[in-house]
Protein backbone atom coordinates (compact mmCIF):
# COMPACT_ATOMS: atom_id res chain seq x y z
CA UNK A 1 0.00 0.00 0.00
CA UNK A 2 1.14 3.60 -0.96
CA UNK A 3 1.37 6.17 2.11
CA UNK A 4 -1.27 8.57 1.96
CA UNK A 5 -3.02 10.93 4.77
CA UNK A 6 -5.48 9.81 7.16
CA UNK A 7 -8.24 11.69 8.45
CA UNK A 8 -11.19 10.74 10.83
CA UNK A 9 -13.85 13.53 10.68
CA UNK A 10 -16.57 13.88 13.29
CA UNK A 11 -19.25 15.95 11.15
CA UNK A 12 -20.26 15.53 7.75
CA UNK A 13 -19.15 19.10 6.67
CA UNK A 14 -15.97 18.72 8.27
CA UNK A 15 -15.57 15.25 5.98
CA UNK A 16 -16.52 17.42 2.83
CA UNK A 17 -14.09 20.13 3.77
CA UNK A 18 -11.19 17.30 3.70
CA UNK A 19 -12.14 16.15 0.63
CA UNK A 20 -12.14 19.49 -1.56
CA UNK A 21 -8.71 20.74 -0.13
CA UNK A 22 -7.08 17.21 -0.86
CA UNK A 23 -5.30 16.30 -4.33
CA UNK A 24 -6.56 13.31 -4.82
CA UNK A 25 -8.79 12.09 -1.93
CA UNK A 26 -11.24 8.95 -1.09
CA UNK A 27 -13.91 8.60 1.25
CA UNK A 28 -13.19 4.96 3.14
CA UNK A 29 -16.64 3.86 4.67
CA UNK A 30 -16.35 -0.12 5.79
CA UNK A 31 -13.26 -0.73 3.20
CA UNK A 32 -14.01 -4.30 2.31
CA UNK A 33 -13.26 -3.20 -1.45
CA UNK A 34 -10.74 -0.16 -0.81
CA UNK A 35 -8.43 -1.25 1.38
CA UNK A 36 -7.77 -4.23 -0.68
CA UNK A 37 -7.28 -2.50 -3.57
CA UNK A 38 -4.64 -0.16 -1.77
CA UNK A 39 -3.00 -3.26 -0.84
CA UNK A 40 -2.48 -4.30 -4.38
CA UNK A 41 -1.46 -0.56 -5.67
CA UNK A 42 -4.97 -0.37 -8.28
CA UNK A 43 -5.87 2.74 -6.01
CA UNK A 44 -3.45 4.80 -4.49
CA UNK A 45 -4.67 7.74 -2.83
CA UNK A 46 -3.20 11.16 -1.10
CA UNK A 47 -5.66 11.19 1.20
CA UNK A 48 -7.95 8.77 3.25
CA UNK A 49 -11.61 10.20 5.01
CA UNK A 50 -12.53 7.17 7.27
CA UNK A 51 -16.56 8.48 8.04
CA UNK A 52 -16.93 5.94 10.43
CA UNK A 53 -17.27 9.03 13.07
CA UNK A 54 -20.12 10.43 11.79
CA UNK A 55 -23.14 8.93 13.47
CA UNK A 56 -25.72 11.01 11.32
CA UNK A 57 -24.68 7.98 8.30
CA UNK A 58 -26.07 5.15 10.50
CA UNK A 59 -29.57 4.45 11.48
CA UNK A 60 -32.28 2.87 10.12
CA UNK A 61 -35.93 4.16 10.31
CA UNK A 62 -39.45 3.58 8.86
CA UNK A 63 -41.50 6.25 7.87
CA UNK A 64 -44.86 6.66 5.27
CA UNK A 65 -43.67 3.26 3.65
CA UNK A 66 -40.31 4.06 2.80
CA UNK A 67 -37.56 2.53 5.11
CA UNK A 68 -33.97 4.77 5.04
CA UNK A 69 -30.73 3.12 5.89
CA UNK A 70 -27.87 4.86 7.01
CA UNK A 71 -25.14 4.74 4.22
CA UNK A 72 -22.85 3.26 7.21
CA UNK A 73 -25.12 0.81 8.07
CA UNK A 74 -23.29 -2.82 7.79
CA UNK A 75 -24.19 -5.55 5.51
CA UNK A 76 -24.97 -7.72 9.05
CA UNK A 77 -27.18 -5.02 10.75
CA UNK A 78 -29.36 -5.29 7.84
CA UNK A 79 -29.17 -8.45 7.99
CA UNK A 80 -30.18 -9.38 11.50
CA UNK A 81 -32.45 -5.95 12.13
CA UNK A 82 -36.32 -5.96 13.09
CA UNK A 83 -37.59 -2.98 11.41
CA UNK A 84 -35.67 -4.59 8.22
CA UNK A 85 -37.12 -8.46 8.72
CA UNK A 86 -40.09 -7.12 9.60
CA UNK A 87 -41.00 -4.62 6.43
CA UNK A 88 -38.52 -5.32 3.99
CA UNK A 89 -37.50 -8.75 4.28
CA UNK A 90 -35.70 -9.45 1.44
CA UNK A 91 -33.21 -6.85 1.56
CA UNK A 92 -32.33 -8.52 4.94
CA UNK A 93 -32.15 -11.90 3.09
CA UNK A 94 -29.92 -10.11 0.07
CA UNK A 95 -27.79 -8.75 2.76
CA UNK A 96 -27.12 -11.95 4.39
CA UNK A 97 -25.83 -13.49 0.60
CA UNK A 98 -23.14 -10.75 0.32
CA UNK A 99 -19.39 -12.50 0.59
CA UNK A 100 -18.63 -13.57 4.07
CA UNK A 101 -19.44 -12.71 8.02
CA UNK A 102 -16.59 -10.89 8.44
CA UNK A 103 -16.99 -9.02 5.11
CA UNK A 104 -20.66 -8.39 6.22
CA UNK A 105 -19.21 -7.15 9.92
CA UNK A 106 -17.36 -4.28 7.64
CA UNK A 107 -18.85 -3.68 4.73
CA UNK A 108 -21.54 -1.02 4.31
CA UNK A 109 -24.45 -0.55 1.99
CA UNK A 110 -23.52 2.94 1.00
CA UNK A 111 -19.79 1.95 0.51
CA UNK A 112 -21.21 -1.14 -2.17
CA UNK A 113 -23.69 1.28 -3.75
CA UNK A 114 -20.85 3.83 -4.70
CA UNK A 115 -18.83 1.33 -5.34
CA UNK A 116 -20.89 -0.12 -8.58
CA UNK A 117 -19.43 -3.29 -8.66
CA UNK A 118 -20.67 -4.82 -11.08
CA UNK A 119 -21.03 -8.16 -9.24
CA UNK A 120 -22.53 -6.48 -6.06
CA UNK A 121 -25.99 -7.88 -4.54
CA UNK A 122 -27.34 -4.19 -2.89
CA UNK A 123 -27.55 -2.31 -6.70
CA UNK A 124 -29.82 -4.81 -8.06
CA UNK A 125 -31.92 -3.99 -4.56
CA UNK A 126 -31.60 -0.93 -4.98
CA UNK A 127 -33.17 -0.65 -9.27
CA UNK A 128 -35.39 -3.39 -8.51
CA UNK A 129 -37.10 -1.75 -5.00
CA UNK A 130 -36.80 1.76 -6.82
CA UNK A 131 -34.80 3.03 -4.02
CA UNK A 132 -33.54 6.42 -3.85
CA UNK A 133 -30.34 7.39 -2.96
CA UNK A 134 -29.95 10.58 -0.82
CA UNK A 135 -26.56 12.59 -0.79
CA UNK A 136 -25.56 15.80 1.63
CA UNK A 137 -27.06 17.81 -1.20
CA UNK A 138 -29.81 15.75 -3.41
CA UNK A 139 -32.09 12.66 -4.30
CA UNK A 140 -30.87 10.45 -7.00
CA UNK A 141 -33.44 8.38 -8.31
CA UNK A 142 -32.04 4.27 -8.34
CA UNK A 143 -32.38 3.85 -12.05
CA UNK A 144 -30.58 7.33 -12.58
CA UNK A 145 -27.71 6.19 -10.31
CA UNK A 146 -25.49 3.64 -12.05
CA UNK A 147 -23.93 4.80 -15.18
CA UNK A 148 -21.31 1.72 -15.96
CA UNK A 149 -18.86 0.26 -14.87
CA UNK A 150 -18.07 1.59 -11.08
CA UNK A 151 -19.30 4.57 -12.33
CA UNK A 152 -22.11 6.15 -10.65
CA UNK A 153 -24.41 9.91 -11.38
CA UNK A 154 -22.18 10.46 -7.88
CA UNK A 155 -20.73 13.69 -8.01
CA UNK A 156 -16.38 13.27 -6.57
CA UNK A 157 -17.24 15.38 -3.25
CA UNK A 158 -21.07 13.91 -2.76
CA UNK A 159 -21.22 11.65 -0.40
CA UNK A 160 -24.10 9.07 0.26
CA UNK A 161 -25.88 9.81 3.70
CA UNK A 162 -28.78 7.24 3.31
CA UNK A 163 -30.70 4.91 1.12
CA UNK A 164 -34.66 4.87 0.89
CA UNK A 165 -36.05 1.97 0.04
CA UNK A 166 -40.22 1.99 -1.00
CA UNK A 167 -42.20 -0.81 0.81
CA UNK A 168 -43.49 -3.36 -1.84
CA UNK A 169 -46.20 -5.55 -1.21
CA UNK A 170 -43.87 -8.35 -2.31
CA UNK A 171 -40.30 -8.84 -3.04
CA UNK A 172 -37.28 -11.57 -3.58
CA UNK A 173 -34.17 -11.91 -4.76
CA UNK A 174 -32.58 -14.97 -6.57
CA UNK A 175 -28.41 -14.73 -6.75
CA UNK A 176 -26.45 -17.14 -8.58
CA UNK A 177 -23.34 -17.14 -6.51
CA UNK A 178 -19.63 -17.41 -7.31
CA UNK A 179 -18.57 -19.85 -5.04
CA UNK A 180 -15.09 -18.52 -4.40
CA UNK A 181 -15.92 -14.46 -3.76
CA UNK A 182 -19.81 -14.56 -2.91
CA UNK A 183 -20.29 -12.11 -5.39
CA UNK A 184 -23.61 -12.57 -8.06
CA UNK A 185 -22.68 -14.22 -11.41
CA UNK A 186 -26.04 -12.84 -12.08
CA UNK A 187 -28.50 -11.59 -9.13
CA UNK A 188 -32.72 -10.95 -9.95
CA UNK A 189 -34.52 -8.78 -7.64
CA UNK A 190 -38.26 -8.77 -8.73
CA UNK A 191 -40.71 -6.81 -7.05
CA UNK A 192 -44.23 -6.35 -7.05
CA UNK A 193 -46.03 -2.75 -5.82
CA UNK A 194 -49.75 -2.74 -6.37
CA UNK A 195 -49.08 -5.09 -9.31
CA UNK A 196 -46.40 -2.81 -10.74
CA UNK A 197 -43.25 -5.31 -11.62
CA UNK A 198 -39.54 -3.92 -11.05
CA UNK A 199 -36.93 -6.12 -12.05
CA UNK A 200 -33.63 -5.26 -11.13
CA UNK A 201 -30.51 -7.34 -12.52
CA UNK A 202 -27.23 -7.27 -10.97
CA UNK A 203 -24.10 -9.31 -12.68
CA UNK A 204 -24.87 -9.66 -16.42
CA UNK A 205 -23.45 -5.85 -17.51
CA UNK A 206 -21.03 -3.26 -16.84
CA UNK A 207 -23.70 -2.19 -13.85
CA UNK A 208 -26.67 -2.88 -11.81
CA UNK A 209 -29.76 -2.52 -14.74
CA UNK A 210 -33.78 -2.79 -14.92
CA UNK A 211 -34.94 -5.64 -17.09
CA UNK A 212 -37.42 -3.50 -18.58
CA UNK A 213 -38.60 -5.98 -21.24
CA UNK A 214 -38.92 -8.74 -18.81
CA UNK A 215 -41.32 -6.33 -16.62
CA UNK A 216 -43.86 -5.04 -19.80
CA UNK A 217 -44.30 -8.86 -20.06
CA UNK A 218 -44.84 -9.66 -16.41
CA UNK A 219 -47.29 -6.64 -16.20
CA UNK A 220 -49.42 -8.22 -18.91
CA UNK A 221 -48.99 -11.66 -17.26
CA UNK A 222 -47.76 -12.28 -14.23
CA UNK A 223 -46.52 -16.18 -14.45
CA UNK A 224 -43.62 -18.12 -14.57
CA UNK A 225 -44.35 -19.72 -18.20
CA UNK A 226 -44.21 -15.88 -19.77
CA UNK A 227 -40.64 -15.47 -19.03
CA UNK A 228 -39.92 -18.68 -21.87
CA UNK A 229 -41.24 -16.86 -24.70
CA UNK A 230 -39.22 -13.81 -23.85
CA UNK A 231 -35.36 -13.20 -25.13
CA UNK A 232 -32.71 -11.84 -22.98
CA UNK A 233 -30.09 -10.44 -25.16
CA UNK A 234 -26.37 -11.05 -24.39
CA UNK A 235 -25.14 -7.81 -26.43
CA UNK A 236 -23.19 -5.71 -23.66
CA UNK A 237 -23.30 -8.06 -21.20
CA UNK A 238 -19.88 -9.23 -19.00
CA UNK A 239 -17.83 -12.43 -20.09
CA UNK A 240 -15.43 -13.58 -17.63
CA UNK A 241 -13.36 -16.82 -16.49
CA UNK A 242 -16.71 -16.88 -14.54
CA UNK A 243 -19.78 -17.12 -17.23
CA UNK A 244 -19.39 -15.96 -20.74
CA UNK A 245 -22.40 -13.21 -21.93
CA UNK A 246 -24.44 -16.08 -23.31
CA UNK A 247 -24.67 -18.00 -20.21
CA UNK A 248 -25.15 -14.57 -18.06
CA UNK A 249 -27.89 -13.68 -20.26
CA UNK A 250 -29.39 -17.32 -19.26
CA UNK A 251 -29.13 -17.20 -16.18
CA UNK A 252 -31.11 -13.79 -16.10
CA UNK A 253 -33.94 -15.64 -17.04
CA UNK A 254 -33.62 -18.34 -14.62
CA UNK A 255 -33.08 -15.94 -11.45
CA UNK A 256 -35.85 -14.41 -12.43
CA UNK A 257 -38.13 -16.95 -12.60
CA UNK A 258 -36.52 -18.25 -9.37
CA UNK A 259 -37.36 -15.16 -7.77
CA UNK A 260 -40.29 -14.96 -9.30
CA UNK A 261 -41.49 -17.70 -7.96
CA UNK A 262 -40.44 -16.93 -4.61
CA UNK A 263 -42.92 -13.96 -5.05
CA UNK A 264 -45.57 -15.71 -6.27
CA UNK A 265 -45.53 -17.65 -3.26
CA UNK A 266 -45.80 -14.53 -1.19
CA UNK A 267 -49.33 -13.59 -0.26
CA UNK A 268 -49.39 -9.92 -1.40
CA UNK B 1 0.36 9.10 13.80
CA UNK B 2 0.04 7.76 17.66
CA UNK B 3 -2.92 6.15 18.35
CA UNK B 4 -3.78 4.03 21.93
CA UNK B 5 -5.31 1.07 20.85
CA UNK B 6 -7.19 -1.20 23.38
CA UNK B 7 -6.03 -5.06 22.81
CA UNK B 8 -6.97 -8.04 24.47
CA UNK B 9 -8.03 -5.43 27.82
CA UNK B 10 -4.65 -3.68 27.77
CA UNK B 11 -4.12 0.01 26.20
CA UNK B 12 -0.98 0.42 23.87
CA UNK B 13 -0.09 3.50 23.02
CA UNK B 14 2.02 3.03 19.80
CA UNK B 15 3.17 5.03 16.89
CA UNK B 16 2.15 3.99 13.50
CA UNK B 17 2.23 5.02 9.45
CA UNK B 18 -1.79 5.76 7.94
CA UNK B 19 -0.62 2.78 5.70
CA UNK B 20 -0.10 0.10 8.78
CA UNK B 21 -2.63 -2.79 9.08
CA UNK B 22 -4.14 -4.11 12.07
CA UNK B 23 -2.77 -7.32 11.35
CA UNK B 24 0.92 -5.67 11.22
CA UNK B 25 0.29 -3.99 14.65
CA UNK B 26 -0.98 -7.41 15.94
CA UNK B 27 1.70 -9.37 14.88
CA UNK B 28 4.98 -7.00 14.69
CA UNK B 29 4.13 -3.89 17.29
CA UNK B 30 2.61 -6.15 19.76
CA UNK B 31 3.92 -9.84 18.97
CA UNK B 32 0.90 -11.22 19.11
CA UNK B 33 1.49 -13.77 16.29
CA UNK B 34 -1.74 -15.73 16.68
CA UNK B 35 -3.66 -13.70 13.92
CA UNK B 36 -1.88 -15.14 10.84
CA UNK B 37 -1.74 -13.42 7.50
CA UNK B 38 -2.40 -16.75 5.11
CA UNK B 39 -3.20 -14.87 1.90
CA UNK B 40 -3.16 -11.34 2.56
CA UNK B 41 -5.85 -10.29 0.08
CA UNK B 42 -8.55 -10.54 1.94
CA UNK B 43 -9.69 -14.42 1.28
CA UNK B 44 -8.58 -16.90 3.60
CA UNK B 45 -9.75 -15.62 6.87
CA UNK B 46 -6.23 -16.81 9.02
CA UNK B 47 -5.90 -13.44 10.37
CA UNK B 48 -9.59 -12.51 11.82
CA UNK B 49 -9.75 -11.06 15.58
CA UNK B 50 -12.87 -9.57 16.83
CA UNK B 51 -13.61 -5.53 16.13
CA UNK B 52 -15.97 -4.67 19.06
CA UNK B 53 -17.00 -8.08 19.23
CA UNK B 54 -17.46 -9.30 15.47
CA UNK B 55 -15.22 -10.85 13.60
CA UNK B 56 -12.83 -9.14 10.88
CA UNK B 57 -10.22 -9.87 8.83
CA UNK B 58 -7.20 -7.80 10.10
CA UNK B 59 -5.40 -7.77 7.48
CA UNK B 60 -8.37 -5.76 5.83
CA UNK B 61 -8.89 -3.20 8.39
CA UNK B 62 -6.32 -0.07 9.02
CA UNK B 63 -4.49 0.36 12.46
CA UNK B 64 -5.78 3.95 12.71
CA UNK B 65 -9.37 2.88 12.03
CA UNK B 66 -9.29 0.87 15.42
CA UNK B 67 -8.55 3.41 18.09
CA UNK B 68 -11.67 3.61 19.76
CA UNK B 69 -12.51 0.71 19.45
CA UNK B 70 -11.83 -3.03 21.32
CA UNK B 71 -9.76 -5.92 19.56
CA UNK B 72 -9.67 -9.08 21.24
CA UNK B 73 -7.39 -11.71 19.73
CA UNK B 74 -6.71 -15.42 20.14
CA UNK B 75 -4.19 -14.65 22.77
CA UNK B 76 -7.37 -12.54 24.43
CA UNK B 77 -9.88 -15.87 24.96
CA UNK B 78 -8.22 -18.10 27.54
CA UNK B 79 -4.96 -19.30 28.83
CA UNK B 80 -3.24 -22.61 28.51
CA UNK B 81 -3.97 -24.06 31.36
CA UNK B 82 -7.89 -22.46 30.96
CA UNK B 83 -9.01 -22.86 27.54
CA UNK B 84 -12.10 -21.22 25.80
CA UNK B 85 -15.04 -23.84 25.21
CA UNK B 86 -14.38 -23.17 21.51
CA UNK B 87 -10.82 -23.68 22.05
CA UNK B 88 -11.64 -26.97 24.15
CA UNK B 89 -13.78 -27.93 21.26
CA UNK B 90 -11.32 -27.72 18.57
CA UNK B 91 -9.10 -29.66 20.83
CA UNK B 92 -11.36 -32.87 21.97
CA UNK B 93 -12.46 -33.11 17.95
CA UNK B 94 -9.36 -32.86 16.50
CA UNK B 95 -10.70 -29.70 14.10
CA UNK B 96 -7.07 -28.69 12.91
CA UNK B 97 -4.32 -30.73 11.49
CA UNK B 98 -1.09 -28.01 10.46
CA UNK B 99 -3.08 -25.60 12.68
CA UNK B 100 -2.13 -22.49 10.51
CA UNK B 101 -6.01 -21.49 9.94
CA UNK B 102 -6.96 -22.18 13.40
CA UNK B 103 -6.91 -18.86 15.03
CA UNK B 104 -9.14 -17.28 12.59
CA UNK B 105 -11.44 -20.40 12.45
CA UNK B 106 -12.00 -20.12 16.15
CA UNK B 107 -12.51 -16.15 16.06
CA UNK B 108 -14.81 -16.43 13.88
CA UNK B 109 -16.85 -19.86 15.52
CA UNK B 110 -17.07 -17.33 18.40
CA UNK B 111 -18.81 -14.90 16.71
CA UNK B 112 -20.94 -17.13 14.84
CA UNK B 113 -22.26 -18.91 18.00
CA UNK B 114 -22.21 -15.64 19.80
CA UNK B 115 -24.57 -13.72 16.83
CA UNK B 116 -26.23 -16.81 14.84
CA UNK B 117 -29.56 -18.60 16.30
CA UNK B 118 -30.21 -22.13 15.28
CA UNK B 119 -26.83 -22.78 13.85
CA UNK B 120 -26.86 -26.23 12.29
CA UNK B 121 -24.49 -27.91 10.46
CA UNK B 122 -25.41 -26.25 7.34
CA UNK B 123 -25.23 -23.07 8.76
CA UNK B 124 -22.17 -23.71 10.39
CA UNK B 125 -20.43 -24.28 6.96
CA UNK B 126 -22.08 -21.27 5.43
CA UNK B 127 -20.86 -19.40 8.17
CA UNK B 128 -17.19 -20.78 7.96
CA UNK B 129 -17.02 -19.34 4.19
CA UNK B 130 -14.75 -16.24 5.01
CA UNK B 131 -11.99 -19.40 6.75
CA UNK B 132 -9.66 -21.30 4.33
CA UNK B 133 -8.86 -24.59 5.88
CA UNK B 134 -6.48 -26.70 3.53
CA UNK B 135 -6.12 -30.07 5.34
CA UNK B 136 -8.90 -30.56 7.34
CA UNK B 137 -11.85 -31.05 4.68
CA UNK B 138 -13.88 -28.76 7.68
CA UNK B 139 -15.65 -32.27 8.55
CA UNK B 140 -14.02 -32.03 12.57
CA UNK B 141 -14.24 -28.02 12.71
CA UNK B 142 -18.02 -28.35 11.86
CA UNK B 143 -18.19 -30.95 14.55
CA UNK B 144 -16.40 -29.13 17.15
CA UNK B 145 -18.44 -25.85 16.58
CA UNK B 146 -21.58 -27.82 16.59
CA UNK B 147 -20.44 -29.53 20.30
CA UNK B 148 -20.14 -26.05 20.91
CA UNK B 149 -23.60 -25.20 19.92
CA UNK B 150 -25.07 -28.03 21.48
CA UNK B 151 -23.63 -27.44 25.04
CA UNK B 152 -24.76 -23.54 25.24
Amino acid sequence: MYSFDYHKPAVLDQALDLFKSADDPIFLAGGMTLIPTMKQRLAAPTDVIDLSGLDELRGIALSDRVLSIGALTTHNEVASHPLVAQHLPVLAQLAATIGDNQVRNRGTIGGSIANSDPAADYPAALIGLGGVVVTQSRSIAGDDFFLDLFETALHPCELITRIDFPLPDRAAYAKFRNQASGYAVVGALVADFQGKIRVGITGAGPCACRAIGIENELMQNLSIDVLDHVEVPDAGFNSDIHASAEYRAHLVKVLTKRALKQVLDQNS
Amino acid sequence: MKIKIDVNNTEHELAVEANTLLVTVLREHLQLTGAHVGCDTSQCGACTVHLDGRAVKSCAVLALQVADSKVVTIEGIGEVDNLHPMQSAFREYHALQCGFCTPGMIMQAIDLVTHEENLDREKIRQGLEGNLCRCTGYHNIVSAIESVVDKA
